[in-house]
């Protein structure tokens, strides 16, 4: 290995695979403490990220959700949280189109190519500091949710496992975020990405059984990657709601794995040629 | 290594936007840079000034040529070149969220100096560019000029060898153009390599000892400002009337002597006329003027300024692009 010692102090060296996994890593926990710290100086932002979904359970809980009779029977709220957890999940990519899309239209982000480290640094950096985001912003709604009378029927197990389904749903998302910041112009097209979100959340599972839809339209609400989610967690959850008879909703837990993996497979490769892309 | 002597070369590189208007590209570029010295680039909007910074920086890619930043290949060796070089974009690169100091220490981590280290180069840097107090501030409550320091800064945690500046004071007021300019110096006087681009004809002057040219994506002449000048050929005789006196009564005696175009300033009420003979062409136009009884307000001899060079060699396309730096 042979090194210079730079004026600066920087050692430039011929690195193996592995220092260099090793700075990609040490990379993007600089990437991700940057995230952190602005929560620390902008929480305004993050804290109105994290309250709300809150702000619609409350809505659809209380308001309108003594119009609404669950199929089947069963508490409205019981059936409106696990839904919203995976709507908080959806509304995640904005976070992550917003930080993509600042950094890129700013110059950030061509300063990060042109230093010396990972690219794929930035986008670890980016998914740890999301996906803690949303971490915080589930946990925060668990957390409302049990105050406000909703329980979980199922073991411990069954319940992590539907918080693995749902972090699995926001990492999926994470790339369509990516994708979708790399696109955008600025962060004004944003905007559009805020208003996109409201009829993928409504055409799915999470505020109204499909089953009292149109029937065509209760197929497209059935076959929403969100309902897969929010029907799996259901199950899990042991809460009402998910046993309507479609093949879907029967094998919701594998439909919560297979639509997020779809997702990655798609968008992951967009991502990555949108940033190779750049350099067109 | 064969462009050892030169710490930026380029040689014939090619650019073409897919689907980009016209003139925004690189068409057979060519540019050699001497270590520790700064060039300036200079042209019109839409040069292709920022292309070539952003290939030489390994930010975008070449369709044709050749290009090496500190005698490494830019396509090939894209990573180590990444190792010698500073970039300040057109955009000051900052997360404006983080205070300065944060800005700072966060780069030189991204650049791989201990955390130790990097605070240490923050806190140098910072006074270097008299931005110590500022240092704990969101870089969001900067002024235009702090911004572009502490992006100079941020770009200087590695003391790279070769430096791109692309158009430092566009959007800057006087005195944050004044600030930036001395902190460009003072990185030219501890012999980084500066390439910087600007439209201002001004800045180039001031700031590079070899100025490129460039339009339509080729450099249209090059060399250091004096030659630059020279190479239009003579002097230039500026006469300024009194208000009233007839503008075309003394073009038309100024011909007598002119060697290119005559350019009339009538807000100014000041006549510029290309010469080859400065004295014959001094007495000559004095002995006329006299005789026709106008005195003028003033009457010199001058080299050409940039802006006459750059009119020359760039026609119209350039001239309305003038218009607006010189307003």
């Amino acid at each position: 290995m042979n090194s210079t010692l730079h004026t600066s102090g920087r050692v430039t060296q011929t690195i193996s695979p592995i220092a260099r996994f090793g700075w990609a890593i040490a990379d993007a926990w600089t990437i991700t403490r940057r995230d952190l710290t602005h929560w620390r100086f902008r929480p305004g932002a993050v804290i109105v990220g994290w309250i709300f979904p809150l702000m619609i359970v409350l809505m659809f809980g209380l308001l309108f959700g003594g119009a609404i009779r669950v199929p089947n029977g069963g508490n409205y709220f019981e059936f409106l949280m696990p839904g919203m957890f995976a709507t908080t999940m959806l509304f995640g990519l904005e976070t992550t189109m917003i930080a993509v899309t600042t950094d890129a239209s700013k110059g950030v982000t061509d300063r990060f190519r042109s230093l010396p480290m990972s690219a794929s640094a930035v986008v670890l950096g980016r998914c740890t500091a999301d996906i803690l985001n949303s971490i915080v912003g589930l946990a925060l709604l668990i957390g409302a949710g049990l105050l406000l009378g909703w329980r979980w029927h199922a073991g411990m197990s069954a319940a992590l496992g539907a918080v693995g389904l749902l972090l699995l749903l926001r990492f999926a998302l994470l790339w369509v975020g990516i994708f979708f910041g790399l696109l955008a112009k600025g962060p004004e097209s944003v905007t559009s990405v805020q208003i996109l979100v409201w009829p993928i959340s409504f055409l799915s599972n999470v505020f109204v059984s499909p089953s009292t839809m149109p029937s065509w339209l209760g197929a497209i609400a059935q076959w929403n990657p969100l309902s897969a989610t929010t029907s799996a967690i259901r199950q899990l959850f042991m809460n009402p709601g998910w046993q309507a008879g479609s093949w879907v909703s029967e094998h919701a837990v594998l439909m919560a794995l297979v639509w997020p993996m779809l997702l990655v497979a798609i968008f992951l490769p967009l991502s990555v040629r949108a940033y190779r892309r750049l350099n067109r | 290594m064969e462009s050892r002597a030169f710490a930026i070369a380029a040689r014939g590189v090619r650019k073409q936007y897919a689907g980009a208007k016209d003139g925004t590209g690189l068409n057979g570029f060519d540019l050699e840079v001497q270590s520790g010295s700064v060039c300036g680039l200079l042209g019109p909007n839409g040069a292709g000034k920022t292309t070539a910074v952003k290939i030489l920086s390994t930010l975008l890619e070449l369709d044709d040529g050749q290009a090496s930043v500190a005698g490494l290949d830019v396509m090939t060796q894209a990573r180590q070149v990444r190792e010698h070089i500073g970039l300040v974009g057109q955009y000051a690169a900052i997360d404006e969220i983080l205070t300065g100091r944060q800005n700072l220490v966060m780069f030189g981590r991204l650049n791989h100096l201990s955390s130790r280290q990097a605070e240490l180069r923050a806190d140098e840097l910072l006074e270097q560019f008299a931005l110590t107090d500022a240092g704990k501030t969101p870089a969001s409550k900067f002024s235009g000029g702090m911004r572009r320091r502490l992006d100079l800064a941020a770009s200087l945690i590695v003391s790279p060898s070769v430096l791109f500046v692309d158009e430092p004071t566009t959007g800057l007021d006087p005195a944050g153009r004044r600030e930036v300019w001395v902190a460009i110096r003072s990185l030219v006087a501890t012999g980084t390599t500066v390439l910087l681009t600007t439209q201002y004809l001004e800045e180039a002057d001031q700031l590079a000892h070899r100025i490129s040219m460039l339009k339509e994506g080729r450099v249209i002449a090059e060399g250091t400002p004096d030659s630059l000048k020279s190479a239009l050929g003579g002097d230039w005789l500026d006469i300024v009337l009194r208000p009233g006196v007839e503008t075309a009564t003394v073009a038309q005696i100024v011909k007598l002597v002119a060697c290119g175009d005559i350019r009339i300033d009538t807000q100014a009420n000041r006549i510029s006329v290309p010469v080859t003979d400065r004295m014959r062409a001094l007495i000559t136009v004095t002995t006329a003027l006299s005789e026709a009884q106008i005195e003028p307000e003033d009457l010199a001899l001058r080299r050409p300024t940039l802006d006459e060079v750059f009119l020359h060699l760039t026609g119209p396309a350039g001239a309305e692009n003038l218009l607006e730096v010189a307003s």
